[in-house]
């Protein structure tokens, strides 16, 4: 399969790509990774008039950690991501999700930050961004403005990025401490897409009730969403397995459930609550330093 | 008419310099641009592996790269893998351990096994399934091609080729 024709350009700058993309007119697509836009260029479900390629552009590849913050630069791979010792360290859930994305060559090409800006409803990182609270740096021709994970995500394919827009980086706060984070997925076995991906980040009192949790769930939906009953269901209460159960029950509430030839909508649904109980209590341990429970 | 870019890029060693449509993909520069044929299209939707290449030591799939997005970096491919005279461990454990049968996968599935045993040289079992998870096989059921990479972690020494007159 050949792409149809277009122009490409390879900017050195943001700067650059900026008014490349804003000569276009919306006619022009960022491409980073190109493991979610290639393949749609050569299934010609978009034949855009440019590519504007990120690749050439210095330091836009790179993890940080400062200011109680990680912030991760736009071209970061999903294979640099699961590598990072800091992050596995301090935000398992977002190395667990990464080391289950697709196979080891598109883990090495693919972006983290690409990911989040293609909204794919059934890419694992989208519900990563929920369950660390990230925030999306964004830069266009009138300067820079950061998007809150809430706003983001808008519907199937689509997130908040404006067509003259880049995404420079993704970031969220340092986990503080009793806090435990999961993901886990039940994916499609040709594609590995996740018919059902669970993100769950708990934090615990000092007497050990969840003062905080954050769900985020792809493949479900439309779109990745949070899932806030699930959240207020356990927050103040001990998370004990019968708690985290009847958390989970609410995983699809008011939820359009995707009903499809590899899952039903009743099938989905109950793989997202199980899922969901199955994250949570993966996060819990963490949070108490124990080993994964069993599933 | 569509306008073309030149590229340089060094592939298996050498340096190449080329025209190409900035739509070009990197397997189809590879195969019908430079003859190397040997990087194989199978699934064309970046699932299968076979044209599984690397690039600047990394395994990656190139029905998925655009050849400009390689200009300027260091390609692989299975001909590069061994030489004339020697194959590389994986290639021979694939022939001790008849790791193929009808082949069509074989060098994708070679590139994804010598990726692996560079960055680590005594993998498990699980990882080397781990390794292998982008590429498909549709005769042998994997078993023999992990016997096949873990014939090769165990012996890391190019192997002579046995010329038979």
């Amino acid at each position: 399969m050949i792409p149809a024709a277009f122009e490409y350009h390879a900017p050195t700058s943001v700067d650059e790509a900026i008014a490349l993309l804003q000569r276009y007119d919306g006619e022009a697509k960022i491409l980073a990774g190109g493991h979610s836009l290639l393949p749609m260029l050569k299934l010609r479900l978009l034949q855009p008039a440019a590519l504007v390629d990120l690749g050439r552009i210095p330091n836009l590849r790179y993890i940080r950690r400062d200011d109680g913050q990680f912030t991760i630069g736009a071209l970061t791979s999903h294979a640099e991501v699961e590598a990072s010792a800091a992050l596995a360290q301090a935000a398992r859930v977002l190395v667990e999700a990464e080391g289950l994305v697709a196979d080891v060559q598109v883990r090495n090409r693919g972006t983290l930050c690409g990911s989040l800006a293609h909204a794919d409803p059934a890419g694992d990182p989208p519900a990563v961004a929920y369950a660390l609270d990230c925030e999306f740096q964004v830069q266009g021709a009138g300067g820079a403005r950061v998007v809150p994970v809430d706003e983001w995500f808008v519907d199937t394919l689509q997130s908040a990025l404006e067509p003259d827009e880049v995404l420079t980086a993704v970031r969220f706060p340092v986990p503080p401490p009793r806090t435990g984070s999961a993901y886990r997925k039940f994916e499609q076995p040709a594609s590995h897409y996740a018919l059902v991906g669970v993100a769950a980040l708990v934090t615990l009192d000092e007497a050990g009730t969840v003062a905080r949790c954050r769900v985020g769930i792809t493949g479900v939906g439309p779109v990745a969403y949070r899932a806030q009953g699930v959240e207020e269901a356990l927050v103040g209460r001990r998370p004990e397995a019968a708690a985290l159960a009847e958390a989970a029950e609410r995983a699809v509430e008011g939820v359009d459930v995707l009903g499809d030839l590899h899952a039903s909508v009743p099938y989905r649904s109950h793989l997202a609550r199980v899922y969901t109980r199955r994250a949570l209590a993966a996060a819990v341990a963490r949070a108490l330093g124990q080993p994964d429970p069993g599933e | 008419m569509a306008t073309t870019q030149r590229i340089t890029l060094t592939v298996n060693g050498e340096t190449v310099t080329r025209e190409v449509e900035p739509r070009q993909l990197l397997v189809y520069f590879l195969r019908d641009t430079l003859g190397l044929t040997g990087t194989h299209v199978g699934c064309d939707t970046t699932q299968c592996g076979a044209c599984t290449v690397h690039l600047n030591g990394q395994a990656v799939k190139s029905c998925t790269i655009l050849a400009v997005q390689a200009d300027g970096q260091t390609v692989t491919t299975i001909e590069g893998l061994g030489s004339e005279t020697h194959l590389h461990p994986v290639q021979e454990g694939f022939r001790l351990k008849h790791g193929l049968q009808c082949g069509y996968c074989t060098p994708g599935m070679i590139m994804s096994a010598a990726a692996l045993l560079a960055s680590n040289p005594h993998p498990t079992e699980e990882e080397i399934r781990r390794a292998i998870d982008g590429n498909l096989c549709r005769c042998t059921g994997y078993i023999k091609i992990v016997e096949a990479i873990a014939w090769a972690a165990e012996h890391p020494e190019p192997v002579p080729v046995e010329v038979q007159s």
